[in-house]
């Protein structure tokens, strides 16, 4: 029989996340190129979209159920996670390297005796070994590392793999099984959702605004921008500090490390510590007054000018375009 | 009430990195080491839970790695820690390794509160907290911004994608503190001084086989040069055009 990976899959308020599919399809690719047999498990009530997963090439799904289990139990999860795993002796564990898969993950590589290898922003098994790529120091640095345990648990960074549905669609096998007494020892009460905003670490455009802003009060344009653009505001570490924005918001090495389609930097100079957290970004644009600070290093389009008035001209632009 | 809280020494986040001799770690030259900023605020965490719990509890600090570590570990005793132990390898090892290192020696203290930070600025695996919750059978709340404790009941926020998971679970338990948590005091002169007198206690880690080994660490590809094109809102059309137009970006 041959060897298993297991895609564990996270929905949020009975939907499958995108970066669910993420899973599925390098589920689906390392199966392909290690001979593998791959499925899903998922966990939570009702899910409205599981007959997708086929689409993305796993057509093998074990959907465990009960209301309770619609918030992360972190005990919960991980007994019924490693139950399955072992009754499947599955080799791999694949989760997305999101809050819950992060949390869960290195659980299971202890309660299954396997090496964990986390945020991987590429995976190499074409060579018929599995080699895990992933950044260290907040992305100064790549390392690709080997896992020479017998079972593996890995996680891939959100984003970075694209969720492509796959040739080999065939209508996906649901197993329903009630989980009637599940382990709430620790488990989640309650979701206090940050007032509507979108968050920096799922975001495909960023609007970052730095200590070029002068003060809080100056965020707003950072805000009108993002929202021109469906971004998420995001802050450089001295103004988090300062207290003019959330520490949730902070990108950088001791903030969130982040790579979207576009980041644009508004009054950000570009300490180390900053574009290690964002240079992986696919665009970038930085405005700026100093066209010596570092930001410019690094960003694909700069204007080195007065941020106060060349945001505002941009973001009535991007409505103007974004209309027409 | 035995309060565990563990620290890692790592390079300063202002670290230009290069790599090494050997092609898998960083070049030791011109690298400052700190205490990892995280674990700043596990330790300021633990002084206040001693504090709110009272007289009959204490916090101990726990390091893996070679003698530098003991740099940090100063530095937490520096700011009200009671005591701290080195547990001694020079080797390179992954966060299992460290792990089970780790809670051998929490196990054998009889710790029921593990404090860390949420994850090292080094390799930022944010997995530590996890592991040694499993390894010990304790409860574990990771990337938190508020903690209550309250007998053997443990209420806790947790930062996930768009907000906060409010977590409740029973001591013993493991947290790990992501920044936010609280502000973490300024050693006192006297801190200081108190600290460097008291000894810190040096053992052997337990030995812990790496699952996972680095085949080789490299700097990612340096990104094309920019361009600036202008100084001033005039250069906005050019920009929203090479956003649509080459970026493709709406």
């Amino acid at each position: 029989m041959a060897d298993k990976i297991l895609a564990v899959l996270e929905q949020r308020d009975g939907l499958l996340k995108r970066s669910a599919f993420e899973t599925v399809c390098v589920a689906n690719k390392i199966a392909d190129d290690l001979n593998l047999e791959a499925e899903a498990i998922v966990i939570g009530d009702e899910i409205s979209n599981i007959e997708d997963i086929g689409k993305f090439g796993i057509n093998k799904v074990t959907h465990y159920k009960n209301p309770e289990l619609v918030k992360y139990s972190s005990s919960a999860y991980r007994n019924i996670v490693k139950n399955y795993a072992t009754e499947i002796d599955a080799n791999y564990l694949l989760f997305s390297n999101t809050a819950l898969g992060k949390d869960l993950a290195p659980r299971l590589a202890i309660k299954l005796n396997a090496g964990c290898v986390m945020d991987c922003v590429n995976i190499d098994s074409s060579s018929g070994e599995l080699i895990c790529t992933r950044p260290v120091y907040a992305g100064k640095a790549l390392v690709d590392i080997k896992c020479n345990s017998d079972k593996k648990v890995i996680t891939i960074r959100p984003n970075v793999f694209k969720a492509q549905t796959s040739d080999k669609f065939s209508p996906v096998d649901i197993q329903v099984k009630e989980e009637d007494s599940p382990d709430l020892g620790t488990r989640v009460v309650e979701y206090k959702k940050s007032d509507g905003k979108l968050d920096v670490a799922e975001a495909d455009i960023i609007v970052s605004g730095g200590r070029g802003m002068k003060g809080p009060e100056n965020f707003h344009l950072i805000e009108e921008l993002a929202e021109s653009l469906g971004a998420a505001v995001g802050a450089s570490r001295a103004v988090v500090d300062a207290g003019w924005r959330p520490h949730s918001e902070q990108v950088g090495q001791t903030g969130k490390t982040v790579s979207p389609n576009l980041y644009v930097a508004c009054g950000i100079s570009g300490a180390i510590q900053h574009l290690a957290g964002m240079s992986s970004s696919k665009y970038i644009v930085a405005i700026n007054k100093d066209k010596d600070a570092p930001i410019f290093n690094v960003a694909d389009y700069g204007i080195a000018g007065d941020v106060f008035e060349v945001i505002s001209v941009l973001t009535e632009e991007i409505k103007r375009v974004r209309k027409g | 009430m035995k309060i565990a809280v563990c620290v890692s020494h790592v390079p300063d986040t202002a670290t230009k990195v290069k790599v090494g001799e050997d092609g898998k770690t960083i070049h030791p030259d011109g690298v400052t080491y700190i205490i990892n900023p995280y674990d700043e605020f596990a330790v300021e965490e633990a002084l206040k839970i001693k504090e709110q719990i009272g007289n009959d509890s204490s916090v101990k600090v726990y390091s893996v790695g070679s003698d530098s570590s003991k740099d940090s570990i100063r530095k937490a005793l520096a700011m009200g820690a009671d005591e701290g132990v080195l547990l001694k390898d020079e080797n390179n090892r992954d966060s299992i390794g460290i792990a089970i290192a780790l809670t051998d020696e929490i196990k054998k203290d009889g710790c029921e509160i593990v404090f860390c930070g949420k994850q090292s600025v080094d390799y930022d695996n944010s997995i530590i907290g996890q592991l040694i919750a499993e390894i010990l059978d304790f409860s574990c709340i990771s990337v938190v911004v508020d903690l209550k404790i309250d007998g053997t009941k443990v209420i806790a926020e947790r930062e996930i994608e768009g907000g906060r998971e409010v977590v409740e679970a029973e001591l013993p338990i493991v947290i790990s503190a992501q920044k936010g948590l609280n502000e973490p005091r300024y050693a006192s002169l006297k801190g200081i001084m108190a600290a460097k007198k008291k000894t810190i206690e040096e053992k052997p880690a337990a030995s812990g086989n790496n699952l996972t080994e680095v085949v080789k660490m490299y700097l990612p590809p340096p990104k094309k040069p920019g361009r600036i094109i202008g100084t001033d809102s005039s250069a906005v059309p050019e920009l929203v055009k090479l956003l649509r137009e080459e970026a493709k970006v709406f």
